[in-house]
């Protein structure tokens, strides 16, 4: 420590405002550390402008991203109970909970609502990573259900957003049983001959990418999502070798034939419109807003 | 020489003796009475330990390598046997065992994770860890029970899908939830047991049954007691701790309706008489194929799937 940095550094943080500054209105990319200034990010869809790396957004701003102007109904979700098992590790999963909910201003991981993407109707089931690694226990599994007859009594298309962990382990078998669960949800959507699609993103992992987050009619991803079974260090301990580069991410998974397209956030509501006018059938000339864009270039991403 | 698990050290000290004094007598010494008095003391001893097993003595009684195994219930309870192989994609999988065969005489269609009962057939069926194929196959297999009209049975042992990076990069999840989805389209009756560990998503992809079975000792879980230990607790030597709290042995999946059944084991567990434990499971599967006869395809599957979106919704009181 010289002089220097004991004395002089106090009087410069003073000079510009020191705590008066709020903490949230930089944003550091994971990817690149360029320092982002948060009303820059928000217009860019909270994608770094300097790298391009998609940041995890929460569920609210997916659908604010993905619905027309941003508008939409959120659906109400089933109560279940909310701590089965009366789960206990280093704390209590109740306060876990808690804390999560009065973090997020969210009752759970997921949040379903209907509205209309590029005019066509969808309902959307997004998940909030942040809430509790978006782990899927009893309430999301209910919820994907919820989403999946709202879809079909809506007679819309049905879009999972997965943004997950898996399985919520302090739910034990309860959560793993909502894999099967969730399957039958969109099993449902599937026999009202309604779309079905999955937008991955960061990160699909475990018992969600098991389940229903692989079985979309369409599987869109986000540039550079981890997308996987098993985690990384779980293979790495099994394996005992260097993974390959870009391993488990989006453009890997597209590479390797297990999703569609690597889409950019902000193309994405003119992919899912198109591809729901495609799929329901309608000819362009009925009403469509879609006639003005351009293709997709084979390689979005 | 039999295994002996941690907890069974008394046990197996009383069997020492026993077996020291039958070397030792040679006929001449009558050595009945001191004989039967140490069975009877490891009768005692078993029925206190097995009487109150903790949930991470039962992981290490699921995990016994003497354990009847997949193969063992087969070539007892399945006659004219016929393994069937390979996904038509890429690969065989022998951790996950299909193939046709009679169950009491009726054609059925069977699938099961084979752990292995020695070092080589163990590295040959890849310790029960399946891969993508194994699911593909197992996919093809339900189609073909349903096209036929066989009934499926599945004898679940894993202790999880095959962490790999060829696994992932065929797809593990999407093999998975396809193999999830191809157990809720069946139109036959759809029986399975758990007939050691149940580990996560590699064992519910063949265990959406209509009936589901546990064996007395037998556990089903999220996660290994050993993964959860390092995520929540951040020390995998807590998995005695993480055990308990997840609720995975069958006595809890009971209490939360998660089975519809356990089937009891031997005293001092199914290693120690493979041939009465598989026969019970026979009498298991028997009785709940005869609950599904007269049955439609339709009513089959239907009673599946409200089964599962009935379940995961409650929890205990």
């Amino acid at each position: 420590m010289s002089w220097l940095s004991e004395f002089v550094r106090p009087k410069i943080r003073a000079l510009v405002g020191g705590n008066d500054v709020p903490d949230n209105l930089w944003h550091k990319c994971p990817a690149c550390e360029q320092m982002l200034f948060h009303r820059e990010l928000e217009e860019h869809l909270h994608v770094c402008h300097a790298c391009g790396h998609h940041l995890r957004v929460s569920a609210k701003q997916r659908l604010e991203m993905l619905f027309d102007d941003g508008a939409f109904t959120i659906v109400d979700l089933p109560a279940v109970t909310a701590d089965p098992l009366k789960f206990r590790d280093s704390r209590r999963y109740t306060d876990r909970l808690k804390d999560a909910q009065s973090k997020s201003g969210e009752r759970e991981a997921i949040l379903v609502a209907h509205g209309k993407i590029k005019g066509q109707d969808a309902v959307i089931a997004a998940f909030n990573f942040s809430f509790m690694g978006g782990s899927m226990g009893q309430a999301v599994g209910a919820a994907l259900l919820t989403a999946a007859d709202t879809a079909v009594a809506r007679n819309a298309a049905l879009i999972a957003i997965p943004a997950s962990g898996g399985a919520r382990m302090q739910e034990g078998m309860l959560s793993l049983i909502q894999m099967p669960r969730t399957v039958i949800a969109i099993d449902r959507v599937r026999e009202a001959g309604l779309p079905y699609f999955v937008l991955l993103t960061d990160p699909t992992t475990g018992g969600v990418s098991a389940s229903f987050a692989m079985l979309g009619d369409i599987q869109i991803a986000e540039p550079g999502a981890m997308i996987g079974f098993a985690g990384k260090r779980v293979i790495q301990d099994t394996v005992r070798e260097e993974l390959p580069e870009g391993f488990q991410t989006a453009e890997y998974l597209r590479d390797h034939g297990m999703v569609d397209m690597v889409v950019p956030r902000g193309e994405l509501p003119e992919t899912i419109g198109r591809l729901i006018s495609l799929l329901r059938g309608q000819s362009d000339h009925d009403n469509s807003p879609l006639v003005a864009i351009p293709a997709p270039t084979p390689d979005a991403s | 020489m039999p295994h002996f698990l941690d907890f069974e050290k008394p046990i197996a000290d009383l069997e020492g003796k026993i077996e020291e004094l039958r070397h030792l007598s040679d006929g001449e010494i009558n050595i009945a009475d001191e004989v039967g008095k140490l069975e009877g003391k490891v009768e005692r001893q078993l029925r206190q330990t097995y009487g109150r097993l903790t949930a991470w003595q039962k992981v290490q009684v699921a995990r016994h390598p003497g354990r009847p195994k997949c193969g063992d219930y087969v070539s007892t309870l399945i006659d004219e046997f016929v393994p069937l192989a390979g996904d038509r994609l890429y690969s065989e999988d022998a951790a996950l065992v299909a193939g046709l065969g009679r169950f009491r005489g009726r054609p059925v269609a069977v699938l099961g994770h084979e752990k292995g009962n020695d070092t080589e057939s163990r590295i040959a069926h890849n310790f029960g860890m399946a891969r993508p194929e194994g699911y593909r196959k197992a996919q093809r297999v339900m189609d073909l029970a349903n096209r036929f009209d066989l009934p499926l049975l599945s004898f679940v042992d894993t202790s999880g899908a095959y962490p790999g990076v060829g696994a992932e990069e065929r797809g593990q999840s999407e093999a998975i939830a396809r193999s999830i989805q191809s157990c809720l389209s069946l139109t036959v009756p759809f029986v399975s047991v758990i007939i050691g560990e149940g580990g996560s998503g590699g064992a519910i992809a063949i265990a959406t049954a209509n009936k589901i079975f546990m064996l007395e000792h037998a556990v089903y879980s999220v996660i290994s007691p050993e993964g959860c230990a390092s995520i929540l607790w951040r020390d995998g030597a807590r998995a005695q701790e993480a055990a308990e709290a997840l609720k995975i042995t069958a006595q809890d999946l009971m209490g939360l309706k998660l089975i519809d059944g356990i089937i009891e084991e031997p005293l001092g567990g199914a290693q120690r008489d493979p041939g009465v434990t598989i026969q019970a499971v026979g009498e298991q599967i028997g009785d709940a194929l005869d609950t599904f006869a007269g049955m439609d395809g339709d009513a089959l599957k239907n009673h599946r799937r409200e089964k599962f979106a009935a379940l995961g919704t409650a929890g205990l009181i």
